[in-house]
């Protein structure tokens, strides 16, 4: 519901006053084409070839050159990852520029680099990190919905991430991605197959969603089915009832359990295996807010956001990734949030608990990539929950409207990046912290 | 046309398992459920348990439910919740009522059909709200009403209900007594303890052991995957943890008469609001949905007695029943890991135990030859009962069902060693259904 505020500067008179107004961002449904428009993929590249295939191959019209394509552009790939020279970033500006001014309403621009970190050459280094204030400046200059995001390959041999790249690319494009904006990812070399049904990635897998009563867990649980897992949901025996109702909506299973009890990890494989089989995919979502200034915080709400939000993720993991746990292609994804990026008044303990969070997938990528797992974190920014609800009047306000969407993001945005991450497609994109924050102006 | 021959009967009866239930917590009449109809409870307790066993949109075999108190409307309550949940709309059910005896009764009547083939699946449910409870005109204005809707003409309808008095109008609310005898279930049950000399002390003992029984178990968690909240309501809001000796001895007897009165509200039941369900299944069925017995319904039994004519106690019926199932059974009173004996008041509990130690009952009445001895009361009740959780009628027998079969498993799983468990539950009109559950 819209409240006072949001609705006096969204009137026509706000507008003429020059009052910035969010547009309605284009989600994902399945069967949604995955572009709306023509794509232009240039830049010389690695993948732009295999990509305009691909692109093809999905229903989209591509063209090499702005001139081959009529109307608004749906997206922008701009390729180059094979920029070795500051100098060849002039074909960034010149191809750019003009197709920038064609994109059309809730377009995407991806641009594709090379992760800096696996080169060498000064220049070389200089070139592709100069691709990331690039695409983080440009995301803050389009308007209309439209986003811009940056994917590095990691891989030495372009044939290796070309499947990694393109599973990105396609979630960039997509309705999916629609509150993930100014963002980076680095995909590495894991061979990543393409879903045999496009509108159910996930299906044969079991996922487990915490704290999945309410709030964007519920939503996650939602988006998983949707794209055909089976879903455990968890959460503390007190939201039972509510609980009840988001495992019925999915036809899944309601497990009672608060995550910090010593065998929750146990008991969640257990009724995993048992009722279901296989466990591949834990979204560690429950999480608790207990702001209070440091100096005036007390032990039980510094511990207990700490206890909820860090240390049951760490313990659970030992025994999801320990003997009879996850498998191969098994996905963890973790609630992080921007501030546990950007840090924020009032929340020491849960800024504290949020960048752990991102210390776990930072320690994990090494240990479970040689067993095709991925361990990835999601920090949402002002998202719209009974959470954010809580928040000062002020302060929500700010908050929702401080990014380059002009917007707080939905519950749902969330969901569909972590939906994305769990997907076999997904394979190459690990140890990532990956932001849905609609490009906040905090820690950005 | 030539008939078939019918098939010779070769089906024999299967093994029943007991996979898991789920209730509401209970509450405290005019409290938490104030609102909430039979329906409503029974709808929630039912969708909580769809949610834990994944039957959301799935059809189950059939649903036996019932309510004591029940208003004209929910005259197909069991059938009308299931069109309310998340089962397949294709599920069967059937209404049963059995007083305080419905919710286990419901569970013999499901287990029946499994053993026999009949269906593969069921869930044995109840619901009971005394704050909802139906109130009904007087007789004499039912009668005016009746005549004035059995008029053609409006002028005749004028006519009879110009008969309506005031004194018509003062509603009729259920009472909670028996109809053969206009005594209330307490004050029958006062009757009773003073005939076997049951004391006050050994009653508020059992009530305390209740509270704490129940609050121990809902600390270890082990309620986590047997009640799903509602209405806001997280657990039973009569338990009273810290419920003590001391405190209970300072209750004014509340049935009975005379300085013999030992029966206080601290060591009888309530009256509470709630609903409990529990799933119940062929093996076959368990395994083709991934779920793993909790135990086995063995076998139940019902008795009644002659409480009228003033032959026996109005809750000595499970006395009775007990006895012949151990009988069909081949067992005795101690083969028993677990004694769940539904706590309508204290005193019924520890009168049932005594009956069965004595010499004279047990063969006078009985026609045992000897008694059937004391059990270990460690066993009984361990994760307390009626006196703590509260009873609404026909959820009863869910809950000690859901609970004893639970309690079961981790006995077995923990030693290795097969466990049973006894079942017991007194109800008005002189009845007593029991049963016996293994893991
Ligand atoms: N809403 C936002 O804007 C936002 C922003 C950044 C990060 N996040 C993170 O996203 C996650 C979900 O947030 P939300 O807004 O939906 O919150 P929410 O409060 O609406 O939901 C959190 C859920 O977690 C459950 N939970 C809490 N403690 C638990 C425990 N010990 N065991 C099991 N379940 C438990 C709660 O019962 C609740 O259902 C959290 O980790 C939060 O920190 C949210």
């Amino acid at each position: 519901m819209a409240d006072l505020f949001t609705t006096i500067i969204t009137s026509p008179l706000a507008r003429k006053a020059g009052v910035p107004q969010p547009t309605k961002l284009r989600r994902y449904t399945p069967g949604d084409p995955l572009v709306e428009g023509p794509v232009l993929v240039a830049g010389g590249g690695h993948f732009d070839t295999s990509l305009a295939n691909r692109l093809e191959q999905a229903g989209a019209q591509v063209g090499t050159a702005l001139e081959e394509l009529d109307g608004r552009l749906g997206a922008l790939v701009l390729d180059l990852s094979a920029a070795a020279d500051p100098s060849d970033l002039v074909a960034l500006h010149a191809i750019g520029a003009p197709a920038v001014k064609r994109l059309a309403k809730n377009a995407r621009v991806v641009v594709l680099g090379t992760d800096p970190a696996t080169l060498t050459d000064v220049s070389h280094i200089a070139a592709q990190r100069a691709l990331e204030g690039f695409t983080r400046s440009l995301g803050k200059e389009l308007r209309f919905g439209a986003t811009a995001n940056l994917v590095l390959a990691t891989a030495a041999d372009p044939a290796l991430a070309e499947s990694g790249v393109w599973s990105a690319v396609e979630f960039f494009l997509s309705g999916r991605s629609a509150y993930v904006d100014g963002q980076v990812v680095r995909v590495g070399d894991a061979a990543s197959p393409s879903a045999a049904d496009p509108l159910r990635p996930l299906a044969g897998k079991v996922a487990v969603v915490t704290g999945a009563a309410r709030g964007i867990g519920a939503e996650i649980a939602a988006v998983l089915a949707r794209d055909g897992a089976t879903v455990i949901a968890v959460d503390v025996p007190q939201a039972g009832e509510s609980l009840a109702k988001v495992a019925n909506d999915v036809r899944g299973t309601a497990l009672q359990l608060d995550v910090t009890t010593e065998d929750a990890g146990r008991r969640i494989l257990e009724h995993a295996t048992s009722r279901h089989g296989s466990l591949d995919i834990v979204v560690h979502n429950a999480g608790i807010l207990r702001d209070k200034l440091f100096v005036n915080m007390s032990d039980d709400k510094w511990a207990a956001v700490l206890n909820v939000n860090l240390r049951s993720i760490i313990r659970m993991n030992e025994t999801f990734l320990g003997g009879g746990g996850l498998g191969e292609g098994g996905r963890i994804v973790c609630l992080s949030s921007i501030a546990g990026i950007a840090g924020n008044r009032g929340q020491t303990n849960y800024a504290a608990s949020k960048a752990g969070v991102i210390g776990i997938v930072e320690a994990l990528e090494g240990q479970v990539r040689d067993r095709g797992i991925t361990v990835n974190a999601v920090a949402p920014g002002f998202i719209e929950t009974e959470m954010t609800k809580s928040v000062p009047f002020a302060t929500r306000e700010v908050g929702r409207r401080s990014n380059s969407l002009q917007q707080g993001g939905l519950p749902k945005d969330v969901a569909e990046t972590i939906a994305w991450l769990a997907q076999p497609g997904a394979a190459a994109v690990n140890g990532q912290v990956l932001r849905v924050c609609g490009q906040s102006l905090l820690g950005a | 046309m030539a008939r078939k021959t019918p098939a010779p009967p070769t089906r024999q009866a299967r093994r029943v398992a007991v996979l898991g239930g789920n209730r509401i917590p209970f509450a405290r009449a005019h409290g938490a459920y104030a609102r909430a109809s039979n329906q409503d409870m029974l709808t929630a307790a039912i969708d909580g348990l769809a949610a834990r066993y994944g039957l959301s949109g799935q059809q189950v075999g059939e649903v036996v439910a019932g309510a004591v108190l029940k208003h004209s409307r929910d005259f197909n309550l069991a059938r009308e919740s299931v069109l309310g949940s998340r089962l397949a709309p294709t599920t069967p059910a059937y209404d049963i009522q059995q007083a305080c005896g419905t919710g286990l009764e419901a569970a013999i009547l499901v287990a029946n059909k499994i053993a026999l083939g009949q269906i593969d699946s069921g869930i044995a449910g109840g619901a009971d709200t005394t704050s909802d409870a139906p109130i009904a005109v007087s007789e004499d204005l039912r009668k005016i009403l009746l005549a004035a809707n059995r008029a053609k003409k409006p002028v005749d309808k004028l006519k009879a209900l110009a008969a309506v008095r005031p004194q018509h109008l003062a509603p009729s609310i259920p009472q909670n007594g028996e109809p053969r005898t206009g005594m209330s279930m307490g004050d029958h049950m006062a009757v009773t303890a003073e005939q076997w000399g049951i004391t006050r002390e050994a009653q508020d003992e059992l009530a305390v052991a209740s509270h704490r029984n129940l609050a121990a178990a809902y600390d270890r968690g082990f309620l986590d995957d047997l009640v799903t909240p509602f209405l806001g309501l997280a657990r039973d809001n009569n338990l009273r943890p810290d419920s003590s000796v001391e405190a209970l001895a300072k209750l004014k007897p509340v049935f009975g008469t005379g300085p013999n009165a030992t029966m206080t509200a601290g060591n009888s039941t309530p009256l509470t609001d709630g609903a409990s369900t529990v799933l119940l299944a062929s093996e076959e069925w368990a395994k083709a949905q991934h779920l793993t017995p909790l135990a086995w319904f063995v076998d139940g039994e019902t008795a009644a007695v002659d409480y009228v004519h003033g032959e026996e106690g109005l809750l000595m019926a499970p006395a009775y029943a007990v006895p012949r199932l151990l009988a069909r059974n081949g067992l005795t009173l101690q083969d028993f890991d677990y004694y769940e004996i539904h706590e309508a008041f204290a005193s019924t509990v520890l009168t049932h135990l005594k009956a069965w130690e004595d010499e004279e009952f047990c063969t006078k009445r009985l026609g045992l030859d000897a008694p059937l001895g004391a059990i270990d009361r460690t066993k009984l009740n361990v994760n307390g009962s009626s006196l703590a959780a509260g009873h609404p009628f026909a959820a009863t027998g869910g809950r000690i069902l859901a609970s004893l079969a639970k309690q079961l498993r981790q006995k077995a799983d923990e030693t290795g060693q097969p466990v049973r468990g006894l079942i017991s539950i007194c109800a008005a009109g002189g009845l007593g259904v029991v049963a016996i559950l293994e893991a």
